[in-house]
Formats: structure tokens, C-alpha cells, sequence
């Protein structure tokens, strides 16, 4: 069964590649949409195979490389956490083929473009069923390149090309760090296969390696390397500048690959690598602080932005921030559900926005929108489900004691959660923890203000577009409704549906081995050998149902006692619960938000846009994001377009060339000259006075092998 | 069961230079009038001789013996017994793919050769004894044998460019000859000298001979400015480019293909087993030299405006790769050297190949004249696009696995070394993709590009062989790997051995 879910979408991608032009759009859509929606289906019985059925298992398929130890197999390798990406992956992945029916239904490349998307799905699922660090790398390239080829899919567009670049350069700087994590590894550990890595991790702690003159702690410069990698696959800060250009692609590559799938290749790489950060204390603290500042960096830039997409290509980096401060203080179960629950409502949201823009005759810029909500009351509902599900509306009943459980969107859960953690690891002495918890409820704010910013300059309001468009402004056809209905049931229901087997007391019996929910920072896990999982059991076990990943060792039995008391308690308790005012921070949070976008656009609607008119020095730094664009285009890409024309004008041609073979040829190009000259004249007598050479030779050869 | 056919390995080296010789009788017998018809079937009887070396030359790797590291298929005929002088052929892991890569290479370049109108019977004529030149290179096993038809290789890629080359070909050649020529008397000295201290040219005898250490750091450094040239490294590489530029479609596939890797074969057979000690000692500047070669000639790649200069440029890069592999000293890096080589003759032919295509359409090599092909070429557009991204390293292509193997080997050395070169895997993508975008994406804008016409029948049976290359080697590298793996093993005990052995 695994095999035809991994290699399923290559054979369909390699058919309608080929074959589109011969069999035609429709056969390609009909096998590519067909082969994905099966790999969905049989990817949801192999997740619940693995992680009810407890059937991990590695399948091996080839071997790619084997030279001494640098032993490296093709393998499928399912277990928890590869099993949730598959249903993730596929099952997006399926609804975005089925939605691109409908939304490329005009472009004549749409073999092509169904090709590239089953491409990109089996590349990912290449990379999340890896058994080894180098299948993953294939895997992690491989997205690089269908992300490449999909936002440069309207080849025409020279924004579009230049994106396609901007985000295939910046991931290979990403990888730069990632191959070099590789090879320190592989130096280290002797073997790229995760299994082995892994076992090894504990022995290791010890080791120190020199890397550039510096010697470091070998598994902490490991961690940092290979999250260098993550960084430029999940646009973290630094590296996160190619994503916003990624808007150029069509949207529904947005919703798959730019928010759902390809960007959480990062995070699930650091939840992938669990056990060497959690030996990692400093190198996770770096992905905890780069993770919180990409958080509250792209959420800030997200408040500021007019194009549609854009706005929520800030809030995925910002989201993808969120799951990495969290698996950097060794929350790794948070981190891998907000990545689940993130999946459905972000992928809603773009194709909502999809949506949106099909409906407005491909406009994009929100100040050409509003009202639109009468035109399109679907495409608005759904967005609204979207949004209520990435701002995380809902209430902790439970915890507060008040109703038996909580009730929210999936948001609410998975963010919250990793809200709470943070608190909780940093009262625990994590580092960067409560910094983090910080900037996680401000982020929450800032999330709130721009989602809803977006909705209300969207859908209400005054029109401000041309006309004739808002007459034309209709919901759309079966095939884009159906999938944004399945991501708007997935948005409402996968956080509280899967909240117990993530981070609640399922989740060990849920992840087995493949991953730690993590309770403990990093701090606290580091010390550890794997002997610490057997504690950790008991604590999660003896977790209440409703509790927040945090560490409990509260037995069951006065589970709700307890969690009253700490809510009373509030932040002068040393309890092992959340105090009151931390459970409810992500929900003031969110409410502010909320009343701030209200008071912007809809009861001062139009002040918005007076602010921005006016350019205050605020504004036009979250505008122009940061100046990141500016800067590395002026550092890097004219920074190497000098050192090129230095080494090649100065280095090759005046001083190599020019004390070289010029200098030298100079002396003699009068003979040179005349030489050439008699050369191609008879080039015939050079032919033949070779020929009798070789002749010669092989008289000789056979005369005096004859006289042996 | 060829391997008790003496005389197998020497046909297959010599089956070229017999096409050559019917061509030439006719060519030179036949009336004027006749020419044409004699240029015309120079082509057939070219690419015959070319499969045949080709059919031989597969049945020689799947007859290899891949579980020992000695010579095999070995042909000896004694010349002059007093000084151990003998026509010695034979190969063995580190060799055979070498001779396979350029029969491989060789018909499709007689096929690409179409655009090739003056002169044709000498042109084939050139080519035939290019590759029994080159072939016997990699397969000599004598001092003398070897010179011979290394330096031999020099004139008929002379020839090729100065007579079939571009504008400013003369230059290119000459250019080309006095660089190659330079490093290769330094090297007939060292051979010399060789020749005096071991009494013998054999090279399998060679290879048992200890050479002192002084000794050694003269005749590897003597060796390493012909080897160096070849490769080429950095700072001696600027023949490359001009070369390139200049010579036919063909002529740059063999050259990048084939010529190239003569000085890291060199290496392999001579610096690092004769010399052990020296090349211990000179490791550091050969690094040095790699990642200088890398970073500065990706750099200097993505400023061009020719096509084929960036790409020329682009194989320097890559050859650095292979330097700093070999002299990593170590399984993976070696190997991964090797597998370079392989995998650089592949793409770094195909990419020439589809600069080929397009210039013997608009016969200009100016990136900006191009833009656009895309909407009139899609298939010239995908296989381009494949080539590309195994320039570019992407894992699936060939081109992945030699620089990450040569990386993971180097690494083991010293990380600094990894450093350098990983920016090279940055840079790649830079160039790549942006010449890429330039010639093939965008607009169509030039008026004169709207008639161009997408693959013809012949250019589809040129590619498809490469594109299979490209992916089965990327995929399953073991292929090459499994038959090197003794060899190079060998290689590293001796050397580490002798590195272990107390100083003389």
C-alpha cells in the first residue's frame, strides 16, 4: 500500500508530463486527481494503521548510494509522525487537485500544471517517508524544485521567474547549512540513517567537533546545521524572503505547497531530528528564538500588506514561527499539531482567497475589494471559518473548570497549546521561554488584527474596484466549493477531534517511538537518555483530558480539582498547570485583535487606508517588510554580480590571461599567425602523417607480437 | 570470457582509428567529384565505428571483474626488453568507465556533428583518432604508450577547433596548445626521471616503486602542472572558456566530457599511488586550489553573457569538485571523484549539446539574443530544464551524488574544505537558473526566434541516452560505485600504508 501512495503521484506526474499533449487535459487531470485522491485515502488507513494499529515499519525499496560506511537506501519508513504527514500531504494535495479543476479550468497548461502538483506531492512524500537523512535531502530538493517550476508556472510573467529563483536560491542557502549538518553527521555518527543516528545521540553528547577554526559541542553544531536547513524550507527569518514572491504562482499551488505542505518540511525535520535536540539545549534555543522572531516579524508585516495572498503568505511564516519556538522548547507534540491543524485552515484560507480572486476577475490588491460579501456569500462564509480557525477562537472551558471541555477551532487548540507550553517551559527554566509565551499572545493580537483586517477590507465595507468586475463577482463552480468544504470541516473539528492524541494522553500510546510530545524542555529532556520516555509516560498518562501540554504529575483522580485550584491560583502559584491569566491571554489576545480591526476598517472604515496614505516611518518600514529585499539585494545579489565581474575582467582576462598565455603569446603571435595559417591549409597532410603513425604503430605491435 | 582474448582491449582502442583509415583511403584515392558522396558517408562510416567501439567497450564492463583491483584485459607486446619498454594495455576500476564514458560519448557526437558542412571526411577523420587517443590513454599501462597518446589527443582537438571552431577560433587553439603543451614537458621530464630511478616504463611496475620523498615532491608537482591544465584547475583554466567558445558543438562535448577528465585520471594513476608522500604534502594546496576553483569560476559564470562560456565556466567548477574529492584521500571522496568525472561527462556533454541545438538554428551563442524558447520549443525546453537542474545538483540527477559524496569526503578532512565548496552548490543555482530563465522562460522578443523549430528526430536520439544517464546514475549511483569500489579501496590501503611507512 505504501509503495502506491509514494510512487502513485510520480507515475501519474510522469504520464501527464509526457503524455499530456498527446491524451489530452482531461486524461491528464482524470489520472493525476484519481492517483492523488487514492494515495489520500489509503494515506488516512495508514495512519490509522501506524498510530492505532501500531504498525511501524520500514520499507526498503533501492539502493542509491553505497561506498564503505556512506551507506544510503531508497525506503519508506512509516511511523507516527511520517503517518501524519502523509494525510496531511495527500489529503491537501488531493483537495487542491480536485479544486485546480476548477480554477485552471482557463489556462491551456493544465496538464503541466497537474504534473508539477503530483510531482511535488511525491516529493514530499519522498521527504516525510524517509528512512535516512540523505532521501530526505532528495525529498527536500525535489519540493524545491516542483516549488520552483509551480510559482514560475506562468513562465511568461517575469515576476514570476524571478520569484521561481528567489526561492530556489534562498532554499539552496538553506541547504548550504543542511548538506554541511549532513556531512558533520556523517563524520560523527558514521551512518545517515535516522534510526541509527538517533540510537547513537546519547553516546555522543560528549563529542566536540571543529568546524571553521571553532570547536563546538558535535551534536549542538549538527542541530544548528541542519536548521539552517529549516529555516530556508519553512521561510524563517533571514531566509524567509522568498515566500511572499511565491504569491506568483497560481493559488492553489500557494495553498499547497506555500502553506500546508512544503513550508512545514522544516519543522518536521526538527521534530524528525527530536532526539538530537533534545541533546541540543543551545541549538534549540536558537530555533526557539529565530522561531518567536519570525512570529512576531511576519505578523507584523502581514498587518501592513494590500495583496490578498501576501497577507496570508506573512501569516503562514508567522504560524510556521509558532511551530518552531514551540518544538525549540521541546513542545514537539504542539509543534507537529499546529502544523496538522495549520494545514486545513491555512490551505482554506488560500483557497478561499483563490476563491476570491477567481470571483474578482484575478485581482488580488484588497483596496480594489469590499462588500463583496453579498456577490459571494460561500466563498465568505468559508473565509470566515478560516479565519476564526487561524485566530483561534474559542474558550478553555475545560481548563477554567467551567464546562467539562474546551471548545474552539482547530486553531484554538494547536496555538494555544503552544502558547500555555511556552509558559510553562519557561517557568521551568527553558531558555527564552517566557519571551517567547510573549510574543506568542502579541503575535495572537497581531494575527487577529490582520485576518480580520483582511475580511473587512475583502468582503465588507464600501466596493472600491471597477465595476463592471463587481458585477461579475460570483462564487465558485462544484469543483473549488467541495474541497473548500472539506478544509472548512477539517479547519473546525481536527483540533479538538485530535487534540488527546497529539499533545493529550494518547499521545504516547499515538506517537510511540517516533516522537516525544514533549512536556519537558529541552533543558529538562536534554539530560536524558531515552530511558526518560518511560517517565514521561506516566506523566502524560496521569494528564487530565483537557490539560495543556504541560508537565503533570497529577493523578487522575482529582484531575479537575486540581486544574480548578491552579486556575484560581493564578501566576503566584508554583503549579504544574497554566494559571488563569496565561489560558486566558491568547483569547484577550485574540479579542483585541479582533475590536482593533473592527474600529480600522468598519467603523472607521477607510482609516486604514488614510494611514498608509500618509507613510508615517512605521508604516512604510512594515510596508517594505523590514527592508529584508532591499538589503540582500544590495549585499548579495549585486555583492556577487562585482565579485564576478572582478574575478572574471581583473582576475582571468588582465591578470591570468594577461601575464599568461598572452604575455607569452604575444611574443610569438607572429609566428602563431603564420602557423595557423599553413595549419588549416593542409590540415589534410597532419591527418595523414597521423595516420601513418598509428599504422605504423600497429605494424609494429603485430609484427613484434608475432616474433613473441 | 574476453579476458583470455589478449588483443580485445587493443582493438577496441584501435576499432576508431580503422574507421579513420577507410575514411582517409577513400578521401584521399577518390575524384574531386566524388567528394561529396565520400562526405557523406564518412558520417555512416563514423558512426559504425564509433557503436562498434561502443558494443565492445559495454561487453569489456559487463566482462569487468569487479572484485579485484588489478589490471585486467591486459594486452602486453614487448618493445625494447633492455629498458622495459612495451605496448601495455589493460584497465582496471579506476580506468574502465573512463574508456566506456567515451565511447559512449563518441557517436553521439558524430550524430550532433549534422550542422558540420566543410570538410566533413576530416572532420570524422579527426574524431575517429580523438578516440582512439583517448581511449588508449585510459588504457595505456606504459610510460611511453601513455605520452603517446596523451599528447596525441592535443592534435586532432587542435585540428578540431582551429579548423572547425568560430570566429576567433585560431586563438582558442593556440591558446589551448601552449597551456596543455606547457604542463605536459614537465611531465615528459618527470617521466624521464622515472624512467632512470625504476629502470622500466611499466606502469604496473611503477606503481610497486617507491620513490623517494624528495624525488616525489618534484615529479608530483611536475606531473601536477600537466594534470592541472587539463583539469583544469584554478588559475590555470582560462583556456577552457576560449576553447569551448570556439570549437564545434562536438568538439566542446568531448572536450568537457572527456578531455577533462584526463587530468583527474592522471591524478588517480600517477600523483596519488606513485607519489603518496607528496601528494599527502601538496593535499592542502590542491583544497585550496579546489574551492578557489568553485567559488571564483561560479562567480565569474553567472557574469557571462555566452552561453557557452558560462557553461565552460561551469565545468571548472565542477572539476573542482573532483580535486578536492581525490585528494580527501578517503573512500567516499575518492569514489565520489570518480563518480563526478562520470557524471560531469554526461552533463556537462548534454548541456553543450542543447547549446548546440539552438546555435545551429540561430547560430549565436549571446544569451540575450535568445528568450522565450519555451512557447515554440517545450521539448528542447523540458530536456534543457533536466540538465540544468543535474548542473545544479539537484538530488535524482547524477550531479547530486558526486558533489555530495566528494563533500562528505572532504568533509572528513577538515570542514573548512565543505565550506567552501558547498557555496558552489549555492552559486550553481544562481547561474543556472538565471541563464536558464534568460534563454528559455519569459517573452518571446526577438522576431527572429519565431520560426525556430523544436527537436528534430536526430536531437531526440542524441538526448534520450544522456536523460537516461543522468537519472539512472542519479538514482542508483551503485552502478558506478560497485565496479570502482575495489580499486579505489586498493588505492587508499596503499596510500595510507605508505603514508604509515617510516620516512626514507
Amino acid at each position: 500500500m505504501a509503495p502506491i501512495i509514494v510512487f502513485g503521484p510520480l507515475l501519474a506526474s510522469a504520464f501527464a508530463g509526457l503524455f499530456g499533449n498527446y491524451v489530452g487535459h482531461r486524461a491528464a487531470q482524470i489520472v493525476t486527481t484519481g492517483t492523488v485522491l487514492l494515495a489520500a485515502v489509503l494515506s488516512w488507513i495508514v495512519f490509522f494503521d501506524v498510530t492505532v494499529g501500531g504498525n511501524v515499519q520500514t520499507i526498503h525499496v533501492a539502493t542509491w548510494m553505497s561506498v564503505g560506511n556512506f551507506d544510503v537506501s531508497w525506503a519508506i519508513k512509516l511511523d507516527s509522525l511520517s503517518a501524519v504527514m502523509l494525510v496531511v500531504v495527500n489529503t491537501v494535495s488531493s483537495l487542491v487537485h480536485v479544486y485546480s479543476w476548477g480554477y485552471m479550468s482557463h489556462d491551456p497548461h493544465r496538464a503541466r500544471f497537474f504534473s508539477y502538483l503530483s510531482f511535488f506531492t511525491f516529493a514530499m512524500l519522498a521527504l516525510v517517508t524517509a528512512d535516512n537523512f540523505l532521501q530526505l535531502f532528495f525529498g527536500w530538493e525535489g519540493v524545491g524544485l516542483a516549488s520552483y517550476l509551480l510559482i514560475g508556472f506562468w513562465y511568461k510573467k517575469k515576476s514570476a521567474n524571478d520569484a521561481a529563483i528567489k526561492a530556489f536560491v534562498t532554499n539552496r542557502v538553506g541547504d548550504f547549512g543542511f548538506a554541511l549538518g549532513i556531512m558533520a553527521l556523517f563524520l560523527v555518527f558514521g551512518t545517515v540513517s535516522f534510526d541509527d543516528v538517533f540510537a547513537q545521540v546519547g553516546s555522543q553528547t560528549g563529542t566536540t567537533l571543529a568546524f571553521l577554526g571553532m570547536e563546538f559541542n558535535a551534536i549542538e553544531l549538527i542541530a544548528f546545521l541542519l536548521f539552517i536547513g529549516a529555516m530556508g524550507k519553512s521561510a524563517q527569518f533571514f531566509l524567509h524572503v522568498w515566500l511572499p514572491d511565491a504569491m506568483e504562482g497560481p493559488t492553489p499551488v500557494s495553498a499547497l505547497i506555500h502553506a500546508a505542505t512544503m513550508v512545514t518540511a522544516g519543522v518536521f525535520l526538527v521534530c524528525r531530528c527530536f532526539p538530537i535536540y533534545e541533546a541540543a539545549p543551545s541549538a534549540s534555543a536558537v530555533v526557539t528564538v529565530i522561531g518567536a522572531v519570525t512570529a512576531l516579524f511576519a505578523a507584523t508585516v502581514g498587518v501592513a500588506q494590500n495583496d490578498i495572498k501576501r497577507v496570508v503568505a506573512y501569516s503562514t511564516c508567522s504560524q510556521l514561527g509558532y511551530m518552531f519556538f514551540a518544538a525549540g522548547l521541546g513542545l514537539y507534540g504542539a509543534a507537529m499539531f499546529h502544523l496538522f491543524t495549520h494545514a486545513f485552515f491555512k490551505a482554506l484560507l488560500f483557497l478561499g482567497s483563490g476563491a476570491v480572486i477567481h470571483g474578482l476577475h484575478d485581482e488580488q490588491d484588497m483596496r480594489k475589494m469590499g462588500g463583496v460579501y453579498k456577490m459571494m456569500p460561500f466563498t465568505w462564509a468559508m473565509m470566515i471559518v478560516g479565519t476564526v480557525a487561524l485566530t483561534g477562537v474559542g474558550f478553555s472551558f475545560g481548563a477554567l473548570g467551567l464546562l467539562p471541555w474546551d471548545l474552539g477551532f482547530a486553531g484554538f487548540f494547536s496555538k494555544d497549546a503552544i502558547i500555555e507550553g511556552a509558559f510553562m517551559a519557561g517557568r521551568e527554566g527553558v531558555f527564552f521561554g517566557i519571551p517567547a509565551f510573549w510574543i506568542g499572545v502579541f503575535a495572537a493580537l497581531l494575527t487577529s488584527f490582520y485576518s480580520w483586517r483582511l475580511i473587512f477590507m475583502t468582503f465588507h465595507g464600501h466596493y472600491r474596484g471597477p465595476k463592471d468586475v463587481y458585477d461579475h463577482a460570483h462564487d465558485p463552480g462544484a469543483s473549488m466549493a467541495i474541497p473548500l468544504i472539506v478544509l472548512a470541516v477539517g479547519a473546525v473539528l481536527a483540533g479538538g477531534l485530535f487534540k488527546s492524541s497529539f499533545i493529550g494522553d494518547e499521545a504516547d500510546r499515538f506517537w510511540g517511538e517516533a516522537l516525544h510530545a514533549g512536556a519537558h524542555g529541552p533543558a529538562v529532556a536534554g539530560e536524558g537518555d531515552h530511558g526518560a520516555a518511560g517517565d514521561h509516560a506516566a506523566d502524560t498518562h496521569a494528564e487530565p483530558a483537557d490539560a495543556h501540554a504541560a508537565p503533570a504529575d497529577t493523578h487522575a483522580a482529582d484531575r479537575h480539582a486540581e486544574a480548578a485550584e491552579h486556575a484560581e491560583e493564578g501566576d503566584h502559584g508554583g503549579g504544574h498547570h497554566p494559571p488563569a491569566w496565561v489560558l486566558l491571554s491568547p483569547f484577550i489576545a485574540t479579542v483585541l485583535g479582533f475590536l482593533g480591526a473592527i474600529w480600522f476598517y468598519v467603523v472607521n472604515e477607510g482609516m486604514g487606508a488614510r494611514i498608509a496614505a500618509r507613510g508615517g516611518p512605521l508604516h512604510s518600514f512594515l510596508y517594505n517588510k523590514w527592508y529584508f529585499d532591499e538589503l540582500y539585494n544590495f549585499v548579495f545579489v549585486r555583492g556577487s554580480r562585482a565579485l564576478g565581474d572582478l574575478f572574471w575582467k581583473i582576475g582571468d582576462m588582465r591578470i591570468i590571461d594577461g601575464f599568461g598565455p598572452n604575455g607569452v603569446a604575444g611574443t610569438t603571435l607572429a609566428a602563431a599567425k603564420r602557423l595557423a595559417k599553413t595549419q588549416s591549409g593542409y590540415l589534410y597532410h597532419y591527418a595523414f602523417v597521423m595516420l601513418i603513425g598509428v599504422l605504423g604503430l600497429l605494424v609494429w605491435v603485430q609484427f613484434s607480437a608475432g616474433g613473441q | 570470457m574476453f579476458g583470455e582474448f589478449e588483443a580485445f582491449l587493443s582493438i577496441l582502442t584501435f576499432v576508431p582509428a580503422i574507421g579513420a583509415l577507410v575514411i582517409a583511403l577513400f578521401r584521399f584515392t577518390a575524384r574531386p567529384e566524388d567528394q561529396a558522396l565520400i562526405d557523406k558517408n564518412s558520417r555512416l562510416v563514423a558512426w559504425v565505428a564509433t557503436m562498434v567501439t561502443l558494443a565492445l567497450s559495454v561487453i569489456m564492463v559487463a566482462n569487468f571483474d569487479r572484485e579485484t583491483a588489478g589490471f585486467q584485459f591486459v594486452h602486453e607486446v614487448t618493445w625494447l626488453e633492455q629498458i622495459g619498454l612495451g605496448y601495455r594495455m589493460g584497465v582496471d576500476g579506476l580506468s574502465v568507465l573512463f574508456v566506456l564514458l567515451t565511447a559512449g560519448l563518441m557517436p553521439i557526437c558524430i550524430m550532433a556533428s549534422g550542422a558540420i558542412e566543410k570538410r566533413v571526411a576530416d572532420y570524422m577523420i579527426a574524431f575517429l583518432l580523438l578516440e582512439t587517443l583517448i581511449i588508449g590513454v585510459f588504457c595505456a599501462l606504459d610510460l611511453v604508450v601513455f605520452y603517446i597518446f596523451f599528447e596525441g589527443g592535443l592534435i586532432p582537438m587542435f585540428i578540431i577547433i582551429g579548423v572547425w571552431g568560430g570566429q576567433n577560433r585560431i586563438y582558442a587553439a593556440f591558446k589551448f596548445f601552449l597551456y596543455t603543451l606547457l604542463g605536459s614537458v614537465l611531465m615528459l621530464v618527470a617521466m624521464v626521471f622515472m624512467f632512470l630511478q625504476a629502470g622500466t616504463t611499466d606502469i604496473t611496475v611503477l606503481l610497486e616503486t617507491e620513490f623517494a620523498r624528495n624525488a616525489q615532491m618534484w615529479m608530483w608537482l611536475a606531473f601536477f602542472a600537466s594534470f592541472a591544465v587539463k583539469m583544469p584547475m584554478w588559475p590555470v583554466h582560462t583556456w577552457l572558456p576560449d576553447a569551448h567558445v570556439q570549437a564545434p558543438t562536438a568538439g566542446s562535448v568531448i572536450l568537457a566530457g572527456v578531455l577533462l577528465k584526463l587530468g583527474g585520471y592522471g591524478f588517480l594513476r600517477f600523483s596519488i599511488p606513485m607519489f603518496p608522500d607528496a601528494s599527502d604534502y601538496f593535499a592542502p594546496m590542491v583544497f585550496v586550489l579546489s574551492i578557489i576553483a568553485i567559488i571564483y569560476t561560479s562567480l565569474v559564470a553567472f557574469r557571462q553573457t555566452d552561453i557557452k562560456k558560462l557553461i565552460a565556466y561551469s565545468s571548472v567548477a565542477h572539476m573542482g569538485f573532483v580535486t578536492m574529492g581525490l585528494f580527501a584521500m578517503n573512500d567516499v571522496g575518492v569514489q565520489g571523484a570518480i563518480f563526478q568525472m562520470i557524471s560531469h561527462g554526461v552533463i556537462s556533454g548534454a548541456l553543450f549539446l542543447c547549446v548546440g541545438v539552438i546555435y545551429d538554428r540561430m547560430h549565436t551563442r549571446e544569451i540575450a539574443f535568445y528568450g522565450g524558447l519555451v512557447h515554440r520549443m517545450p521539448v528542447y525546453a523540458a530536456i534543457f530544464a533536466l540538465f540544468t537542474m543535474a548542473n545544479v545538483g539537484l538530488p535524482g540527477t547524477s550531479g547530486f551524488v558526486g558533489e555530495i559524496m566528494t563533500m562528505v569526503g572532504a568533509y572528513q578532512v577538515s570542514a573548512w574544505i565543505a565550506f567552501g565548496a558547498a557555496f558552489g552548490v549555492i552559486l550553481s543555482a544562481m547561474y543556472m537558473l538565471t541563464v536558464y530563465r534568460n534563454v528559455v522562460f519569459g517573452e518571446m522578443t526577438n522576431p527572429k526566434l519565431e520560426n525556430i523549430t523544436d527537436l528534430n528526430r536526430m536531437e531526440w536520439a542524441i538526448f534520450i541516452p544522456l536523460v537516461i544517464m543522468t537519472l539512472w546514475l542519479g538514482l542508483s549511483s551503485t552502478i558506478v560505485t560497485d565496479i570502482t569500489a575495489a580499486s579505489v579501496d586498493n588505492l587508499i590501503s596503499n596510500y595510507d600504508a605508505a603514508l604509515a611507512a617510516p620516512a626514507e
